[in-house]
């Protein structure tokens, strides 16, 4: 037998690397991490993006605007309503189009229902993350009552398509009302229970407290928006800085905390459950009368320019920018997606903590692959 | 009249009714022992009994897998609001037993690069384990296979053999998230082991011996886990937590913590073998379940409290089995609530939990005890 | 400060800018060559304090490829609008602002990957979607007869 020469391993190829994904139980899609270990402890994680990169932004270089809002659901497909809602006020706010203020009500009542069911979701799978795999099926058993009522009115469950430019589709179901006051009335009494189950175990305080800090500067410094840079202290609520649609005519609270840790992320995210009920029974009774759309010109241009709109997805800021020269289609479409800062920032907070924490961290900023990719 | 004698000698009968053996077995084992005897020489008399139990606590052994499989099933959708297996005969019961068929004609997927000696062997080491800890347990008064006089020292001795299967399934797998998880599993059953030990340890000083039939015995009128005030509950919460962890199931499935290393160190099984993975943590569960019901909720003994002569009557009507049973699985079900309520540890806070906070708590506790037992004022 | 005084100042820290009023926010143009120290100086500056960089857009404009940096400071709240182009579509080279903010370093890979302008100083420059073989598919003059329909 041939005697094998041995070489020499420099100390940084020494590490033991392993692949978290493309397929991967807590990277919730297909992220993959090649995370570099040294016996349980992360040494340094790069990001490999781009298993699903569907080239959207490409795509809607060949579309029309009322197209392109057919894609943008399947960016971020847990708060497709809000992405819908970004690219029709883009475009309404290009062409001066007054909308109906029944339409901005109901917008805004859509959007904070998207809202809760994507906090549910992610409050379900967190748990998950975490070991507690009941939490899941209570996350989904009263997200299953938001997606009944996007159905009634919508059609679509998840994928609502709801939005177009000038208003609406259709009209919200004669029951809209009515079942949304009940799901909140009743979504009132379960929250607690969210909090029974996971947030007051000392199981979850230690695996969370203290676990993947984000200081503000970071936060800014990486662009990490929603729930997770509000965790950290940084004040980028889109509804209270730049309010759109009816957040200018609402009561609520910017939900702010200074420690950034997983623990807070989690807790930013259930208090905005709560804000998110505060807002929607504010406006569930002032529907105002009107129309449901505007009529638009079949065929949407926009005048030649730029046009930035900036969203509150439930991940954080979603900017839709568009150039447009004038002709149906428009120029460039750039989708800012919220994810996509937010997973910047993986390698600079999981940074020598242990796997399991890197799951728990992963599992805080929330991440929805597609709208990463894009 | 000479065929009629011979006749008696050879086919003794029953000593007691038949109906009465359920609250007694030792008349039905002595009298298949005797039976035996009369037909064939003594070796072969042992040989055909060791086989009897053999296949006895085999048939045994599956069956137990296969309920504990549907109640984990059931009692997990209990606490998640759903209903569970239900298609599968009535209320699903035979949901487990389609699985377990499924499992078998399920190919064998062979991994290139393994270890393939070991790749095979783990499953067996894990499975005999559990088997071996399972024949010296008590089941019902006459019904115990066998009566070691250090019982609780084989039982915790055997049942740690299993983390031998772990490491060889997760080293020979050559698989790095199975390598992570066999590390994890040796050092949380080497801690955890530990407080076993100690646990047990406090109630055998209390009963003055390790013989498991003894430990039961003693506790005719009390519980130990009433007798012994409160070293004995803290022994009793302190063996819940760590026999928990030794079974590696939730809150301390760190092995194979399925959102971290997909599955640990049975990623690369399938088929059978990874049956056999999954068939011996819930016997494990059963066994530690068993010890405690054992150790502190007085086996197959009766609720008995001293002095009230009718009440321990009335509840000497229900066979020991049923006791032993329904103990049994009470702590089972414990065990399961625990794993669908807590979210998992971290590696780090599992071994501090163990080797700060159980360890110490459980020396105290042995001191407590043996001061208590010493001075006499237990019940 | 608003757009007036924003890009008055603007023009009192740097030559050769080209400053426009856009219908949202204040645009200005700039040379490849001082966009690295005007960004910087924007970042540090007390008066502007631009301290988060919440849009990096690549675009081809057909013949020139430019890159559209969203700036907004956090206790200001005013928005800029920084623009810069190359005509150089062979080999085009910008200076990178991943070092003055850090969600730069994922943007400006994602431009790479995606339009092919290269960035200087850049810690990690490799493609984030597509492998190394693909093209720079938001280019226009990018063609992909087997997956894209073209209009």
């Amino acid at each position: 037998m041939e005697e094998k020469e041995i070489i020499p391993v420099p100390d940084e190829q020494q590490e033991y690397v392993i692949n978290m994904g493309p397929q991967h139980p807590s990277t919730h899609g297909v992220l993959r991490l090649l995370v570099s270990l040294k016996g349980e402890m992360v040494k340094n994680i790069q990001p490999h993006v781009g298993y699903i990169h569907s080239g959207i932004e490409k795509m809607c270089e060949s579309m029309t605007y009322t197209q392109i809002i057919h894609l943008t659901d399947r960016m971020d497909y847990i708060s497709a309503h809000i992405n819908n809602e970004a690219v029709c006020l883009n475009v309404e706010k290009a062409l001066e189009v007054d909308i109906p203020d029944r339409v901005k009500v109901i917008r805004t009542i859509m959007s904070e229902l998207t809202r809760l069911q994507s906090h549910q979701l992610w409050w379900a799978c967190f748990g998950m993350d975490l070991g507690g795999l009941t939490c899941f099926f209570y996350g989904l058993r009263d997200r299953e009552k938001i997606l009944d009522i996007f159905e009634e009115t919508c059609g679509g469950r998840m994928i609502v398509s709801y939005n177009c430019p000038g208003g609406l589709m259709y009209d919200i179901h004669p029951n809209f009302q009515k079942r949304v006051k009940d799901f909140i009335k009743y979504f009132r009494k379960i929250l607690p229970e969210y909090d029974q189950l996971l947030t007051g175990n000392v199981i979850f305080h230690e695996r969370t407290k203290g676990i993947g800090k984000l200081t503000k500067e970071d936060a800014i410094s990486f662009g990490v928006t929603g729930p997770t840079g509000r965790a950290s202290g940084f004040s980028c609520d889109i509804r209270k800085h730049e309010p759109y649609s009816a957040y200018d005519r609402v009561q609520f609270k910017e939900i702010l905390f200074t420690e950034g840790d997983t623990f807070h992320r989690y807790v930013a995210r259930i208090e905005e459950m709560w804000e998110s009920m505060n807002i929607i029974e504010q406006l569930i009774d002032n529907i105002p009368e009107g129309q449901f759309a505007v009529k638009m010109k079949p065929v949407i241009k926009l005048p030649e320019g730029e046009y930035y709109q900036r969203v509150e997805t439930a991940r954080g800021e979603l900017g839709v920018f568009v150039i447009s020269d004038g002709n149906k289609n428009p120029f460039r479409v750039k989708f800012r997606s919220p994810n996509f800062s937010n997973l910047s920032v993986l390698n600079h907070i999981a940074k020598g903590f242990k796997i399991a924490d890197l799951v728990a961290i992963g599992g805080s900023l929330d991440l929805i692959i597609p709208d990463i990719d894009r | 009249m000479l065929p009629e004698i011979v006749a008696q000698n050879t086919s003794p009968s029953l000593s007691v009714p038949w109906w009465k053996v359920v609250y007694n077995f030792s008349p039905l084992t002595e009298w298949i022992d005797k039976s035996l005897h009369n037909a064939m020489t003594p070796f072969w008399t042992t040989v055909t009994e060791m086989l009897i139990i053999g296949v006895l606590i085999l048939l045994f052994y599956a069956l137990v897998g296969l309920f504990l499989v549907y109640a984990e099933r059931k009692v997990c959708a209990f606490m998640q609001n759903r209903l569970g297996p239900n298609r599968v005969g009535p209320f699903g019961i035979f949901q487990t037993i389609a699985d377990l068929f499924k499992l078998l004609f399920k190919e064998l997927v062979p991994i290139k690069n393994a270890d393939g000696f070991l790749f095979n062997l783990a499953p067996y080491i894990v499975i005999i384990a559990s088997f071996m800890a399972i024949a010296a347990i008590p089941f019902a008064k006459g019904l115990h296979a066998i009566d070691l006089n250090i019982g609780v020292l084989y039982v915790i001795a055997v049942s740690a053999m299993g983390v031998i299967g772990v490491l060889l399934a997760g080293w020979s797998s050559n698989n790095k998230y199975s390598l992570i998880g066999a590390m994890r599993s040796g050092a949380q059953i080497v801690s955890y082991e530990l407080s076993v030990g100690l646990a047990l340890i406090t109630i055998v000083i209390m009963a003055g011996s390790m013989q498991l039939s003894v430990i039961v015995e003693a506790q005719r009128d009390g519980w130990f886990i009433f007798k012994g005030h409160i070293p004995a509950f803290i022994a009793f919460i302190v063996f819940l937590i760590s026999s928990t962890a030794e079974t590696n199931r939730g809150p301390f499935d760190l092995a194979e913590a399925e959102s971290e290393l997909t599955a640990g160190y049975h990623t690369e099984y399938s088929g059978i073998k990874f049956a056999f993975f999954f068939l011996a943590e819930y016997i494990n569960m059963f066994i530690v379940s068993s010890i405690a019901a054992t150790v502190f909720l007085g086996g197959w003994m009766p609720f008995h409290v001293s002095h009230w002569e009718g009440f321990n009557h009335i509840m000497d009507f229900i066979p020991p089995f049923i006791w032993y049973i329904g103990k049994t699985f009470f702590v089972i079900f414990m065990m399961m609530w625990f794993k669908w309520t807590f979210p998992r540890l971290r590696i780090d806070q599992l071994l501090t939990l163990e080797w700060k906070y159980l360890l110490p708590i459980n020396l105290v506790n042995v001191l407590v005890m043996a001061f208590i037992v010493l001075m006499g004022w237990h019940f | 400060m608003d757009k007036i005084q924003l890009g008055e100042f603007i023009k009192s820290i740097a030559r050769d800018v080209e400053i426009k009023e856009g219908k949202q926010y204040l645009e200005v143009t700039v040379t490849p060559s001082i966009l690295y120290q005007l960004a910087r100086q924007l970042r540090e500056k007390e008066e502007t304090h631009f301290d988060y960089l919440f849009c990096l857009t690549g675009v081809d404009y057909g013949v020139d490829l430019g890159v559209i940096y969203h700036l907004r400071s956090t206790i200001y709240d005013h928005v800029v609008v920084l623009k810069t182009r190359t005509s150089d579509r062979g080999n085009p080279l910008l200076d990178s602002v991943a070092d003055i903010w850090q969600t730069a370093d994922f943007h400006e890979r994602e431009v790479y990957d995606l339009l092919g302008i290269k960035f200087n100083n850049h810690p990690d420059l490799r493609r984030l979607f597509l492998d190394n073989s693909w093209g720079f598919p938001l280019r226009k003059d990018y063609v992909d007869d087997i997956n894209i329909v073209t209009k």
